[in-house]
């Protein structure tokens, strides 16, 4: 009898990018729920938005590239993408900031270098990076959290604010200014700069128990996420462990010495994108570094230099440029923690 | 002050480099040497020199580009690029393509014993004596094929290597929908 | 007892244990065609004895070893040698070689070799001469001359431990266990053997932890025969354990440095299978003419472990099995994470074929799509030798063989770890085999344009020899010449001379 012949091995892989997409989606549902219900249908606007656009200009590029197009969503990298940018992404913001930022990360940072795997760049933080340079006014309209907000949002109001023509709009703005503030981050930073206490910047209404009302639950419901992720094998604990401990240890030690000007670790391990960016932005695989200690490395450098941006930098939330900043710094990384192998010395 | 102090640096330093010159002259050309040990010593002379040293020679002295040679193929020509730390060049078609490799076969039937093959072999893989019957050592035959223009009777033809166990090698698999990296 | 562990593996792979067959062994029919490739080991292969028309016997030496890396072929049963020509014969290439080919005559008659009850009095030397006149050769899959590894005579190995390799890592093989099972008592006298042999100091047996029977009957058979020195260990499940040098840094704690052999650290490492031979040939006199093979799979209908004779088509065994299922969609030698498809079953049964797995479509892997390489770093940490497959890939892939062989290539043992692995499904195992093979063909070439380079410089010396001895000839000559009288000269000298006009 004849057989066909392939090459082996014949064992059907367990693991695909397919499954590893859909635990990590799995895995933001706490926290993206939690941020609709804490901040509101602005959330749940910026998600479809900016899913719906990442879908559609992947499959753009893919038709353009000439590559099969349904087979290539179907591992659902760009509903990853997405999500990430759209959590990322501040509460209230107008239709077109999703929209051009999902562009962004799909067509610029991930396409035009070559697809899933050849980028350099986490794509979500390279958009979330451009937009904030560029629109540095819409995007820092965030929502007060729902308990701040007695009466609620209708949804029509929100409606009218996100896909309001560009123009300044005066009853728009005085709705707006009923609803949103500064986030907990920002205001610490611009009251500390006046030469508050942190005891003091802690007595206004926005900060909570542990850090912000509202942030804190929503950091609470990352983490959730990200340890089923680590318990699921689905990323590794080097670089979460990494980009917390650098925080960690960065907030501490200025904590012990000063802790009248600086916020404790607790606070900013609970505050802005330090749970996202520890388990769902920094773990991304492709821009990460590849080998075990490389990534420990890389987590600890991300948090160290997030906590340097958010102390002396210019922005109040430091996740989206140190990430992108290590991300240059992964083949230096990898050459440099390259195991040992069996039988060399 | 200054002035004086700096003529006796650079006189130190000029008498520094010319004794190192002197003293750690390398002889000959290593460049060359090691432009050699990238070639496949084929020895054809399809690259227009006589050689492949000579070859490597006019490459070091800036005389020859270093895409002449078919038998090296693009990969040689990548080999020698990275030595020499310049951009790579295609193959120059006009000296020939890179075959796969052959090794010249001499019909015993027709050989007539002139030694004139023998005498054009450069590496000496013909074995034979005057109006004795020449052969082609397989091993040591390099495919160049300079001994068929002299044979007066053609009796030396390319033949293809025989595919055995020891010289298979496994297929490069296909990356579909990947692109090429360079 | 103490054990080490190794960098990543996959213990996953323990699920498909289940598919192994009884580890009970059936003794196969004698086929009506024996078929033998004289390329059965690694080395020279080996060059026919026989003719064709010739008679042969069961243990009859029918082609001889060709050098010191070979090994002899021997009948496996009587018969006539009824062709001697190139056959199919299992290996990746499809390619054939060599083969010696017996039609059985039904009896089965032995040839009588001398049997030694007490392998004592024998000299280590006899002792390795009987091992390699045997014909015995890894049966764990490798195939290497046993002879030349249990040699010590012109080494400085001092070889303190011998293990016994049961581990049976791949998922479906039970061949070792079932011999453990059944014939524990000779690969006791087999470990006693290679145990004076090599004068080493103790032997440790290896199974896994999830044969417990086979554990549990080691246990006994060990104890009933105290000696201290020879005890089993239970690794973990954890493909691939049986790789030698895993194995060895599982029991032992220590890495065979790169490009050394186990017994430059003082160990030798040997096959179940292979023990068994070594006993049966010392004690009983017989040459390798039979091993286990495990036949199994969805495709075929009861998958068994039988004693088969070297050389059966594999065609055979499956009639043994009661022949395919509907199912069966590719025929494997070996497991089915080292193992290569074969394109026939008249292929015939070879020394290291260990198992044939008949694999159904669910089973086999036909076609997977390979998606980019997503830099998730699975490969690395399942890596049992602790490569980066990433940076392997990534050079074989732009054939860029010296940064691949830069990272280590070579030390790659091709278990398909990061095969299984890599949520992309990127064939890696072929991209490494094939970077590998094309390294092998530019050092082959290297050495190829290295002896040209000689043969050329030697020729061009050789004629710039020749014209300076023929222009050194011809100045002589020259030279010669001008001191020499002219014939004016003569024709004056002539004339004062007197010579009688009749001698001019």
């Amino acid at each position: 009898m004849q057989f066909s012949t392939s090459s082996g091995p014949f064992i059907s892989p367990q693991n695909s990018i397919q499954r590893i997409m859909l635990w990590v989606l799995i895995a933001l549902v706490p926290g993206s729920i939690t941020m609709i219900w804490q901040f509101g249908y602005g959330v749940l606007f910026n998600i479809i938005i900016c899913v719906g656009t990442a879908i559609m200009a992947e499959a753009l590029m893919l038709a353009c590239r000439g590559r099969p197009i349904v087979p290539t969503l179907m591992d659902f990298s760009a509903v990853v993408t997405g999500l990430l940018l759209a959590l990322a992404l501040p509460t209230i913001a107008p239709w077109w900031i999703p929209f051009i930022g999902a562009i962004i990360a799909i067509i610029i940072t991930k396409h035009l270098y070559g697809g899933l795997g050849y980028n350099p760049f986490n794509p979500a933080m390279v958009a979330f990076a451009v937009l904030i340079v560029s629109f540095p006014k819409s995007m820092t309209v965030w929502a007060l959290p729902a308990a701040l907000i007695p009466d609620g949002v209708s949804v029509s109001s929100l409606v009218s604010i996100v896909f309001s023509p560009l123009s300044d709009n005066a009853p728009l703005q005085s709705l707006l200014d009923g609803i949103t503030a500064a986030t907990p981050l920002d205001q610490m930073k611009t009251q500390l700069n006046l030469n508050l206490t942190v005891q003091e910047v802690q007595t206004d209404q926005i900060f909570s128990s542990l850090a912000g009302e509202g942030w804190q639950w929503v950091a609470i419901a990352y983490f959730i996420g990200g340890m089923t992720l680590i318990a699921k094998r689905i990323i590794g604990w080097q670089i979460p462990l990494g980009v917390l401990l650098g925080l960690f240890a960065c907030s501490m030690f200025t904590y012990l010495l000063e802790p009248s000007s600086a916020p404790s670790p607790l606070f900013h391990l609970l505050s802005g994108g330090a749970m996202l960016g520890a388990f769902f932005i920094a773990t991304d695989p492709v821009t990460a570094s590849t080998t075990v200690k490389g990534r420990f490395i890389f987590g600890l450098l991300i948090g160290l230099l997030t906590y340097i941006i958010r102390t002396w930098g210019g922005y109040p939330e430091g996740i989206a440029f140190a990430v992108i900043l290590i991300n240059m710094a992964v083949p230096l990384i990898d050459q440099y923690t390259q195991p040992r192998v069996y039988g060399q010395k | 002050m200054s002035f004086f102090s700096l003529i006796l640096l650079f006189a130190l330093l000029g008498a520094l480099l010319g004794y190192a010159a002197i003293r750690f002259k390398v002889k000959g050309n290593p460049i060359v040497d090691q432009i050699d040990a990238l070639l496949p010593q084929t020895q054809c002379g399809q690259c227009s020199f006589p050689g492949c040293k000579p070859y490597a020679q006019a490459i070091a002295n800036g005389e020859a580009k270093i895409n002449q040679c078919p038998p090296g193929g693009d990969a040689g020509i990548a080999a020698i690029a990275d030595l020499l730390g310049i951009e790579p060049l295609p193959l120059n078609e006009e000296n020939g393509v890179k075959k796969e490799k052959m090794l010249a076969f001499i019909d015993e039937q027709t050989c007539i014993g002139c030694k004139l093959c023998i005498q054009a072999c450069p590496v000496d893989a013909i074995l034979g004596a005057p109006k004795q019957m020449h052969t082609i050592i397989e091993s040591e035959c390099t495919g160049c094929e300079l001994c068929i223009p002299p044979c007066p009777v053609e009796c030396i033809t390319m033949q293809p290597i025989a595919k055995t166990i020891p010289l298979w090698t496994w297929e490069k698999p296909s990356t579909p929908n990947q692109g090429k990296l360079s | 007892m103490r054990l080490w562990s190794f960098n990543g593996g996959l213990p996953a792979l323990a699920e498909h244990k289940n598919h192994s067959s009884p580890i009970v062994i059936e003794k196969a029919p004698v086929p009506s065609t024996l078929i033998y490739p004289l390329r059965q080991h690694i080395g020279s292969p080996a060059n026919a004895l026989v003719t064709v028309g010739e008679h042969v016997l069961r243990g009859q030496k029918i082609a001889e070893a060709d050098g010191f890396v070979s090994a002899p072929i021997h009948a496996s049963s009587s018969g006539v040698v009824s062709d001697i020509s190139e056959q199919l014969f299992p290996h990746p290439s499809g390619l054939s070689c060599q083969s010696i080919s017996i039609k059985t005559d039904g009896l089965d008659q032995e040839v009588e070799l001398p049997s030694h009850a007490d392998f004592r009095q024998l000299s280590t030397l006899e002792l390795v001469n009987i091992v390699h006149d045997a014909g015995i050769v890894g049966l764990g899959g490798a195939a290497f001359p046993t002879s030349i590894k249990i040699d010590n005579h012109n080494h400085d190995w001092n070889i303190h431990t011998l293990i016994l390799n049961g581990a049976e890592c791949e998922p479906y093989i039970s061949c070792d266990n079932s011999l453990l099972m059944e014939r524990a008592q000779c690969i006791t006298e087999g470990i006693e053997i290679l145990l004076f042999m090599l004068g080493a100091k103790k032997a440790i047996l290896a199974i896994e932890d999830h044969a417990e029977l086979t554990f549990a009957h080691l246990t006994k058979v060990f104890s009933d025969h105290n000696n201290e020195a020879i005890q089993v260990a239970q690794v973990p499940t954890i493909y691939p354990t049986g790789g030698e040098k895993q194995l060895i840094q599982t029991l032992t704690g220590r890495e065979v440095p790169s490009g050394k052999i186990p017994a430059n650290i003082g160990i030798v490492c040997i096959n179940i299978g292979t023990i068994y031979a070594i006993q049966q040939a010392v004690v009983k006199g017989k040459a390798l003419t039979s091993r286990i093979v495990t036949v199994t799979g969805d495709g075929v209908s009861t998958p068994k472990n039988l004693e088969v004779r070297i050389g059966t088509p594999i065609s055979q065994l499956i009639d043994v099995c009661h022949g395919y299922t509907q199912q069966a969609e590719r025929l494997i030698a070996g497991g089915p994470m080292m193992g290569f498809a074969l394109s026939s079953d008249e292929i015939p049964l070879i020394k290291a074929s260990n198992c044939v797995l008949v694999a159904s479509k669910e089973e086999v892997v036909t076609h997977k799509q390979a998606m980019p390489c997503i830099r998730c770093g699975e490969c690395a940490s399942v890596c049992p030798a602790s490569l980066l497959p990433q940076q392997l890939y990534w050079h074989s892939r732009s054939d860029q063989l010296d940064k691949a062989a830069s990272f280590n290539l070579l030390d790659c043992i091709e278990c398909g770890s990061c095969d299984i692995a890599c949520p992309s499904h990127i064939p890696l195992v072929q991209h490494f085999r094939y970077a590998k093979s094309m390294l092998k063909t530019q050092q082959h070439e290297k050495q190829l344009s290295d002896t040209a380079r000689l043969r050329f410089e030697a020729r061009e010396a050789r004629i710039a020899r020749d014209k300076a001895e023929r222009a050194e000839k011809s100045r002589k000559k020259k030279a010669a010449l001008k001191s020499k009288p002219t014939k004016k000269d003569v024709d004056t000298t002539v004339a004062n001379t007197n010579i009688p006009s009749s001698e001019v």
